[in-house]
């Protein structure tokens, strides 16, 4: 059949350039051919259409699923090697010694760690001095563990964070959108709050670092760049999509029912609260959780600011790391296991990443578009 | 009492209000302060290696042309797919995925194109970065075109269908034109939000201090850029990457802007 | 003499179990107007909308019977519920064209608009569309109102001009027969009017079925009325006798108004 068709499609060629050649075309030969080729490459083109729209969207299936098996094979050396104690274990890149005298279970040595904390910009870099025993010196083993507890706490707080600064903050500006701005200030307001989320999140870092994060230390205390100035800055990343979703929520509230409210002398505030958040709960609940997803894998702003340490955080004012920013900061320059280890976060993720927005559509689903 | 509660409610909502425009109006400020007192009109004719933006701002719109080059066509074709061809399950399922590749990681995706081929092909390369860019755009295309497409009245296609029109062409014809413009607008959101991405750049196509036009190599970024010049110690590199961010942030408004400008008539 | 022919007739909708239409027998008469009227969900645009298989735009259709449509060129009357191949459809639709209760101008210009069905149907010479868009223009009685603005986006028409347009850019393929659904329900009464004196005008080239809901435009403009209700067809017959001399107890109920 497809031969068919390219023999009809060449044809087609042909007898078109006859058509025009022979002008206003009355002969019947040329006319009938020309239908006839018309009509098939007509339904060669349907076809073609048809193939290159389902290829495209099978695309995103074969993307979505390559990402998930990249991730598996690249850290499948770390799962082998640590398994499920990587989410648990808190030592980054730690050298451990194997004593060979002793059955199979490995010593731990001490190994000091020198951090330096540059004052100025806050960047943390890593000086590692080993401490051997001597006793142990002539027959050493040795090898290097990582563990991911300590980005997967980073990451997990740094959200949370995010999550408990932000909502209270954007479902007051979702309200005012929505139910006490007149239309022109609404619109206005909408699209400032909407060019917020537009800003690059480098430039959440930047800012974040250099300005907002000095003042968040002066009032509270404890280190510029640690888990408390990230997740703010985070918040304020969150900020404008969780108040632009709930507000596209709210404003599905039927008028009537609106109206109904008032009539019977209810305040603004009971509106809201008895009849338009129960309305658009299930919306709200989605855009939180969306905007869970979207902070669980920020990168850039956090970079700046949480202090990129693998050390698990004292306090909310001190600093540690997340996952996107231990692999933003590593990867350039591991190989092997450690690579390895970089993408079993990586996969961890994923994998939470996916958990929660996967959740966070079925939430959506029972709001029918 | 009642009023009082509703009184303060609505003081809280006021305020967070205020909040949100004053972070906004925070973030600006600082740009333009620290970014317009280390701007000068050399950045835009030198490149990194003489201090100046020049190769990085070509090198960025380069990045995300090449990914709306390859993004735009497949996310297009993706949106049209589901709602004009989709028949249940697989329509919906491929809806579902762009919607959650939507909001993955981008650091992750940069992680995914690492080794599926900057690992291969021996190095970082500007087709990478691009690569990476494209992954994550043709979510967003696919979501705006199925989106504005859902918008058209079903007799805009019925009155095609009903002249005799196939169902390809009722599609070109009429129903891409009639969601144009909203197709066009997300697009341009799209784009300004590759243009200002960094992670998933960085082990991709990382950066370069020299003017360049090859794209199997690593090639100039304004992003990753910026990240470098915020680590090093000079406060010059800091000035830098200052009056590169404030460029940046110019640049993602005004396409953003000029994005919600063609739909301004349709509120 | 009829141009279709309606024969035992039934149609059930995706996914439903009863059928929306029971064997509906029903003639469509050459240069003539046929009504269908009957009050709401009785199934009378289901039917139109047989007429041109345009429900088969939605998959898991039920039909059964025939709808006969005759030949110009064979004399023949082909059963259109036997077409199955995607072209023949769009021949189907070519012979057999419809408007809708919404006007639908295309997003292009009144021009382009016109020239629509021809162009898809294989028409490139300038020339020749030139001429066919402005005779369907005039057939549409729209000519006076847009030839000096051809270009223009259609947008820009008001509602009964848009209407009038999308019976020009109908007519300009030549249809042997053109259905309408509820053409003139949202327009105003002026509009309305316009529209009446076109269906009259062009029925002298074109057969029309029309489905209406306004009782006094069928029996202003049709030779032919179909009373339905509820799938069933009550009573066919001549408009005047539908009117003023009715066979059935409910077609005269709906008539008089006792319900619908």
């Amino acid at each position: 059949m497809a031969n068919c068709h390219k023999i009809y499609f060449v044809t087609n060629v042909i007898v078109s350039s006859l058509g025009v050649l022979t002008s206003n075309g009355n002969h019947c030969v040329t006319i009938f051919l020309y239908n006839l080729t018309y009509i098939l490459n007509r339904l060669l083109m349907e076809k073609i259409f048809q193939k290159l729209a389902l290829s495209s969207a099978s695309i995103v299936f074969i993307i979505l699923v390559g990402i998930f098996i990249t991730l598996l094979s690249s850290s499948k050396l770390a799962i082998d090697e640590f398994g499920f104690d990587f989410l648990v274990n808190p030592d980054w890149n730690k050298e451990v010694v194997i004593n060979p005298d002793v059955s199979n279970t490995p010593v731990v040595s001490e190994l000091k760690s020198d951090e330096i904390v540059d004052e100025d910009d806050g960047m943390i870099e890593d000086e590692d001095e080993m401490l051997f025993d001597e006793d142990d010196e002539s027959d050493v083993q040795t090898k290097t563990i990582y563990g991911g507890l300590v980005p997967i706490v980073g990451t997990v707080l740094t959200t949370l964070i995010a999550l408990i600064f932000a909502l209270p903050i954007a479902m007051g500006i979702a309200v005012f959108l929505a139910e006490i701005a007149p239309k022109n200030i609404s619109n206005v307001v909408g699209i400032a709050i909407e060019l917020l989320a537009a800003i690059p999140s480098i430039i959440f870092g930047m800012w974040g670092l250099y300005y907002f994060a000095p003042i968040v230390s002066d009032l509270v205390g404890g280190y510029q760049v640690s888990l408390l100035t990230a997740g703010l800055v985070l918040g304020v990343m969150i900020l404008p999509f969780m108040a632009a979703i709930t507000r596209d929520s709210m404003n599905t509230t039927p008028g009537v029912l609106k109206e109904s409210a008032y009539a019977l002398g209810a305040t603004k505030f009971e509106v809201i609260k008895d009849i338009i958040f129960p309305y658009s709960k299930t919306g709200i609940i989605g855009s939180i959780i969306l905007a869970l997803g979207r902070a669980l894998g920020e990168t850039m702003a956090v970079a700046f600011l949480i202090g990129s340490i693998f050390v698990l955080p004292t306090s909310i004012t001190s600093p540690t790391i997340s996952i996107p920013v231990a692999m933003a900061n590593n990867f350039g320059e591991a190989s092997g296991l450690g690579e390895s280890a970089l993408f079993y976060l990586a996969l961890i993720l994923f994998v939470i990443s996916f958990g929660v927005i996967s959740f966070a559509k079925m939430y959506f689903l029972k709001k029918a578009k | 009492m009642r009023l009082l509660v509703n009184k303060l409610f609505l003081t809280f909502s006021v305020l967070s209000a205020l909040i949100g425009l004053a972070f906004l109006g925070w973030i600006l400020v600082t740009l333009f302060i620290k970014g317009l007192g280390s701007f000068h009109f050399s950045l835009f004719l030198n490149d990194l290696i003489d201090g100046g933006l020049r190769n990085l701002i070509i090198g960025q719109f380069i990045l995300a042309g090449l990914a709306a080059a390859i993004g735009i066509p497949l996310g297009m074709a993706a949106g049209i797919y589901i709602q004009e061809y989709g028949k249940g399950r697989y329509a919906s399922i491929i809806r579902d995925l762009s919607d959650i590749m939507m909001s993955a990681p981008s650091i992750v995706i940069g992680a995914f194109v690492y080794a599926v081929v900057v690992v291969p092909t021996g190095g970082t390369s500007g087709f990478a970065g691009a690569i990476a860019l494209a992954i994550m755009m043709i979510p967003v295309v696919i979501n705006t075109t199925d989106n504005m497409l859902s918008l058209v009245p079903r007799e805009l296609r019925e009155a095609g269908v009903a002249l005799g029109a196939s169902k390809y062409r009722v599609i070109l014809d009429i129903v891409i034109k009639a969601a144009k413009i909203g197709i066009m607008t997300g697009i341009l959101l799209a784009f300004a939000r590759i243009i200002g991405e960094t992670a998933p750049l960085l082990f991709t196509s990382e950066t370069s201090n020299y003017f360049s036009l090859d794209l199997t190599e690593s090639f100039p970024s304004l992003t990753v850029s910026i990240y470098d010049l915020a680590n090093e110690p000079e406060e010059s590199s800091r000035d830098l990457a200052w009056a590169a961010s404030f460029i940046l942030t110019v640049l993602v408004l005004i396409i953003n802007l000029t994005g919600r400008f063609f739909t301004r008539n349709k509120d | 003499m009829p141009v279709m022919k309606i024969k035992k007739f039934s149609f059930t909708y995706p996914g439903v179990d009863h059928p929306s239409l029971r064997n509906i027998t029903l003639p469509i008469e050459k240069n003539k107007i046929t009504a269908l009227i009957g009050p709401s969900g009785c199934g009378k645009s289901t039917l139109l909308r047989s007429m041109n298989r345009i429900h088969d735009v939605y998959s898991g259709n039920k039909y059964e019977g025939k709808i006969e449509l005759l030949d110009f060129e064979t004399n023949q009357r082909n059963n259109i519920l036997d077409i199955k191949k995607e072209n023949e459809l769009i021949k189907l639709r070519q012979q057999v064209g419809m408007i809708f209760q919404k006007p639908t101008p295309f997003p292009m210009s009144i021009f382009d608009n016109v020239a629509y069905g021809l162009r898809i149907a294989g028409l490139k010479n300038k020339t020749e569309l030139a001429d066919r868009v402005e005779q369907a223009l005039k057939d549409g009685a729209l000519w006076k109102e847009v030839h000096d603005r051809l270009g223009k986006s259609a947008m820009g028409l008001s509602g009964g001009q848009q209407q009038r347009l999308c019976i020009a850019r109908a007519v300009a393929v030549k249809p042997e027969v053109l259905l309408f659904d509820e053409p003139t329900s949202a327009l105003d009464p002026i509009s309305t009017g316009a529209i009446e004196e076109l269906l009259v005008e062009l029925k002298k080239d074109v057969s029309i079925a029309i489905v209406t809901h306004n009782m006094q435009q069928a029996s202003r403009i049709s030779d032919y009325t179909a009373f339905m209700y509820l799938g069933d067809l009550i009573e066919y017959d001549k408009t005047e006798n539908i009117f003023l001399n009715p066979k059935e107890k409910r077609t005269e109920d709906y008539i008089t108004g006792r319900f619908g």
